[in-house]
């Protein structure tokens, strides 16, 4: 042949349109995954036919927290604001001034285990090791609040367990230690938290 | 010496786009991969509480999950309004929990059986009554391991 024919390109702009289309359409369908909450561990059940053991707790070592129907909180047999229960569970804890009215303190140790399972350094601390956290609401209290005293329950722990890493480990907080390192601080600082059997304090369901 | 052509019409180069889709096909595979959809379609209207302590729920397949709420309003009619509980995609009452845990329970790898974790959604609203009757169910069948599912507060 005389002319060379050229080979007609497809026209691929339409692509880039459709493309996008669909891009958009994933980006507005769809969340990220943020499953995310409290997670907390339930008591095993009790065998049934027991009766409820009754485990002797002194008295200054349990902190009380009860939730009404009417959403008040009654902490230590005190009318309290859900914003002041942090520090009060956290100088509870800590008993820093070694009150008589706060959980005798006791010396506890606990191993960082390197990777072959060998002591790779003992932490020592003073805690108070046998406290309670009891909670206990009504069955009227809405779940907002019950989550809301949980989650200054656990912040007031993770606070502790925050400073003591920071004070050990070089100005560390907790999330930034090593898995070992941290379940070692879990083992000092252990939560705490008890929930009581439900009762139903009269008043309706 | 420079040379200055002068007549002939010169055109500017159109931009070479072709490369364009393959980007934008990237970007798209990139958010199919990632996201998740819906698990269900709800039921009752949650809205969960607001917390600061959150902890990441890793491996979605070791988890259940338990929806409580008031019913959505096209099921008003035949469920009320009182707070109910959503198993999957229907209904279900606290007594059936149990039996629902178990099944799961079964149907998952051996290994993984004593992982499973339950997460509640509940609406913020819920009174604690039920809540608790579910507490003690999960007891009961041994599914100890739970989340109060939240999303994070910004600020007070």
């Amino acid at each position: 042949m005389a002319n060379k024919r050229k080979l007609p390109e497809i026209n691929a702009s339409q692509m880039a349109d459709i493309s996008f289309l669909l891009l958009i359409f994933w980006l507005c369908s769809t969340t990220m995954s943020t499953d995310q909450g409290l997670s907390r561990r339930l008591p095993p059940p009790l065998p049934p036919n027991m009766e409820k053991p009754d485990v002797e707790v002194n008295e200054r070592n349990i902190f009380i927290v009860l939730i009404n129907s009417q959403n008040q909180l009654l902490v230590q047999g005190e009318l309290m604001d859900v914003r002041q229960l942090r520090e009060e569970a956290k100088t509870f804890i800590l008993n820093a001034e070694n009150d008589i009215h706060m959980p005798e303190l006791f010396e506890v140790t606990a191993d960082v285990l390197d990777k072959n399972g060998n002591v790779e350094r003992a932490l020592k601390t003073v805690t108070t090791k046998n406290h309670v956290i009891s909670l206990q609401n009504d069955r009227g209290t809405t779940y907002e609040k019950y989550i809301e005293v949980q989650n200054e329950l656990v912040a007031a722990y993770s606070e502790v367990r925050d400073a003591y890493s920071r004070r050990e480990f070089g100005g560390l907080s907790f999330n930034e230690l090593t898995p070992e390192q941290q379940e070692a601080v879990q083992t000092l600082f252990p939560q705490k938290i008890s929930e009581a059997e439900p009762k139903n304090y009269g008043g309706k369901k | 010496m420079a040379q200055i052509r002068k007549g002939g019409k010169k055109e500017v180069p159109g931009v070479n786009t072709s490369s364009l889709p393959d980007i934008v096909f990237m970007l798209l595979f990139f958010f199919m991969a990632t996201t998740t959809m819906k698990e269900v379609s709800f039921k009752v209207d949650v809205k969960v509480p607001e917390a600061t302590e959150l902890q990441k729920l890793e491996k979605k397949s070791l988890v259940r999950y338990i929806y409580v709420g008031t019913p959505m309003k096209e099921y008003q009619k035949m469920y009320g309004k009182e707070s109910r509980v959503q198993l999957d995609d229907a209904f279900a009452e606290v007594d059936e929990i149990e039996m629902f845990i178990e099944n799961e329970r079964n149907a998952m790898k051996e290994s993984d059986q004593g992982l499973l974790t339950v997460s509640i959604k509940a609406d913020k609203d819920t009174k604690m009554g039920i809540i608790t009757d579910i507490k003690q169910a999960l007891r009961r069948a041994q599914a100890l391991k739970i989340n109060y599912a939240a999303t994070k507060r910004m600020s007070y």
